[in-house]
């Protein structure tokens, strides 16, 4: 069966008239349908330009993207803008931090939604209403009759955080992507935001992927993490195995250093230095400059990916290469 | 305690005044009602009740950790604890003194408590070199430009800076892990007894809240601090903090040792809040969100228990009643009608006869 997403070598630059930037350098990985894949990472590490480019919203001028990006069988790198307007919304859609980046303030959140649905379906106007209420429903807003005629800033964060769900939705895409949609929201409303997505993907049976730089929320959300360094998915495993046994050095330090209730009392463990310059891509392995286990074979060439069980991989030549390698 | 050299005399922490059982911060009834104004008079529609009545203890040489969601009250706190705000009510005591009318002066108030903010951009004079920056402050307090830059530098080191090389850079050429760094310095430079730290890791990267995490515990240390840590991050609050105080809407719901509020909390609202916590097991997920909706709009809070609206144990006393903070064991308060003896809920204990 082909994978919902197939993305191999991505990679993104950058290119300005005085500065090139190499954000994302060549990612692999599939996502079966019905699969939570979270991407952890730090900030820059390129978790949301990889995101941006499963819809290709990355801006067309600056933007090099070369590889393969496939998605519910689209070809993202070389589709045309005219058959990536219908992919957007019905193939793939997507959810940010910031509601307000998604919703528009001039119009009510019911017009918001009736629109997003005609614009892809050719629907009567009652029966846009009626879809635009039952999404409220489904995304679990309280009087969701009175509040399709609210405005944006009408609603509360965690409201608006549910209204911008409903509108993502409400062409039933194969494929939810989500980039830190529950980071500026408080832990009481976090968690409901979280179930919620867990839930609707469970529902509406879609694929789910999930930008987050915090550890706790991919333990709640995903089947799968892949830990992000300077461009690169660097381990990727299933959440409960990668989360307990980090194979690479870098995640096995984001992982120390993340303080959680049992490091009461202990000292985090910290990763010295600082993430690369991406003006230039490293030859080697990017985290080199920081690992205490650097060898000159580091530095050498980038290290592939090496998977010691099926399932997982990462791209540090200390890690035992057994399995057959599949992608990682 | 780490004695710097060539320091002057003004640059010596001040001496404890009360002793060990005196709180070296005690705050009484601190009130900050903003007015809300409308219209092209600005007239008053109404007020924000930021701060509502809230008293507590910070205790010589203690962590106290200060949590709560966003819009609690918590950065309100902490500026009208460092008189950047004028409040409504209440009263801010240091070392058994009252801060202002007859007692300390603000600057020497100022000398002894220092803060450090959330944003560490906006907090540092961008046409300043860091060193001119940590050295700013002891200037205004006297101390000679030559004293007040070799302490800078001193400072640099301390917070894991070379002197050389980041002495000389700006704000601008840092990297958010290194200004956070930089604020600490600039914040110990007068040799304070209390440090608040406002959300002082919240714009970090996991990696480098860890490394600020570590240097904030080992400065405390090295230079006598206490220190009241406000962060919407139990976790982080959980690490550093030897009793925690949690604020809803305004008000403080529970306050008592860390492993205490964490093991046991007493106030429901403090019990959801942890339970709202990511598991961080896969296999354990969290089945039901502990509270549904956002904390209401601190304009119009709910009447007698704030927390009534979204609590699961709300009873119609809870309505007409503010509870007020009530013994519920070995230095632990809650402001909870279910601890309040006699208090009408059912689930009160019952009044000793
Ligand atoms: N439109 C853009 N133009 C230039 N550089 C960009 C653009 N978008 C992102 N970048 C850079 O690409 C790198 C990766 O960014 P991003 O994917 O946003 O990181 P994050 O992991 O924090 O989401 C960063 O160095 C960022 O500054
Ligand atoms: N200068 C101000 N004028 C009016 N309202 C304010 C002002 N500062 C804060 N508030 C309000 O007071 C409440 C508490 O804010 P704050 O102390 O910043 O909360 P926290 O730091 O816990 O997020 C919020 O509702 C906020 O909107
Ligand atoms: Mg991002
Ligand atoms: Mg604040």
């Amino acid at each position: 069966m082909e994978p919902l997403v197939h993305v191999r070598d991505l990679k993104v630059r950058f290119v300005s008239r005085d500065s090139t930037v190499h954000a994302v350098n060549g990612v692999d990985f599939d996502l079966a349908p019905r699969e939570t894949l979270c991407i952890l990472g730090e900030s820059g590490s390129g978790k949301s330009v990889t995101l941006r480019s499963l819809m290709r919203l990355n801006p067309p001028r600056l933007t090099k993207m070369t590889g393969t990006v496939r998605v519910g069988g689209h070809d993202l790198v070389t589709t045309s803008e005219r058959s990536l307007a219908d992919i957007r919304g019905s193939v793939v859609s997507m959810i940010f931090q910031e509601p307000m980046t998604a919703l528009d303030p001039v119009f009510t959140i019911g017009m918001q939604i009736r629109e997003t649905i005609r614009r892809h379906e050719t629907i009567s106007r009652e029966d846009a209403e009626r879809r635009a209420l039952e999404l409220l429903e489904l995304v679990q807003i309280p009087s969701a009759k009175r509040r399709l005629a609210a405005y944006p800033h009408e609603l509360s964060g965690g409201l608006r955080q549910r209204a911008m769900i409903a509108i993502a939705l409400s062409c039933r895409p194969k494929l939810l992507l989500a980039d830190e949609p529950t980071t500026a929201l408080d832990a009481t409303v976090q968690i409901q935001i979280l179930l919620l997505l867990r839930k609707l993907q469970q529902d509406m049976g879609m694929g789910v992927i999930f930008v987050t730089h915090d550890l706790g929320v991919a333990a709640e959300i995903a089947d799968r993490v892949a830990v992000m360094y300077a461009g690169r998915f660097i381990e990727e495993g299933p959440v409960s195995a990668l989360m307990r046994d980090p194979l690479h050095p870098y995640a096995q330090g984001l992982l120390g250093a993340t303080v959680h209730g049992g490091v009461r009392g202990k000292r985090l463990t910290t990763i010295p230095g600082a993430p690369p310059n991406l003006a230039q891509v490293p030859t080697g392995c990017a985290f080199a400059p920081r690992c205490a286990y650097v060898e000159p074979a580091c530095l050498a060439a980038v290290p592939a990916a090496r998977s010691p069980i099926p399932g997982r991989a990462a791209r540090c030549i200390r890690v035992p290469d057994h399995a057959v390698s599949t992608a990682a | 305690m780490i004695v710097l050299t060539q320091t002057t005399e003004i640059l010596r922490q001040l001496p404890d005044v009360g002793g060990p059982a005196q709180p070296l911060l005690t705050i009484r009834g601190l009130t900050k009602h903003f007015p809300l104004r409308s219209g092209l008079l600005g007239r008053s529609t109404g007020v924000v009740q930021a701060v509502d009545d809230i008293s507590f203890d910070v205790r010589k040489g203690e962590t106290l950790g200060l949590v709560g969601e966003s819009g609690c009250g918590k950065s309100t706190t902490s500026r009208l604890i460092m008189a950047l705000l004028e409040p409504t009510s209440g009263e801010v005591i240091f070392d058994g003194q009252a801060v202002g009318y007859g007692g300390l002066t603000l600057k020497e108030y100022r000398r002894q408590v220092q803060m450090v903010f959330q944003d560490s951009y906006s907090s540092l004079n961008p046409r300043l070199t860091v060193r001119d920056s940590i050295a700013f402050a002891p200037g205004v307090h006297g101390v000679a430009r030559r004293s007040a830059v070799t302490r800078a530098d001193e400072l640099l080191e301390a917070v894991g800076l070379d002197p050389a090389q980041f002495g000389p850079r700006y704000p601008h050429e840092l990297s958010g892990g290194q200004r956070q760094r930089i604020n600490i310095a600039r914040a110990l430079a007068l040799q304070p007894r209390l440090l608040i730290l406002d959300e002082p890791v919240s714009a970090l990267d996991k990696s480098v809240e860890a490394q600020v995490l570590n240097l904030l515990l080992d400065l405390k240390d090295q230079f006598g601090l206490t220190y009241l840590f406000i962060s919407h991050d139990l976790n982080v609050v959980q690490y550093v903090s030897d009793r925690v105080l949690v604020m809803y809407l305004g008000r403080v719901a529970e306050i008592g040792p860390v492993d205490t509020i964490y093991n046991g909390a007493a106030h429901p609202y403090t019990a959801a809040l942890l339970d709202s916590r990511p598991s961080m097991d896969p296999d354990r997920r969290r089945l039901e969100p502990p509270l549904q909706g956002d904390p209401p709009n601190p304009v119009n809070p709910p009447s007698g228990c704030r927390f009534r609206t979204r609590c699961l144990h709300a009873e119609a006393v809870c309505a007409d009643k503010a509870p007020p903070l009530a013994p519920a064991g070995p230095e632990h308060l809650a402001a909870c009608l279910m601890v309040l003896p006699g208090s009408g809920h059912s689930q009160a204990p019952k009044l000793a006869a």
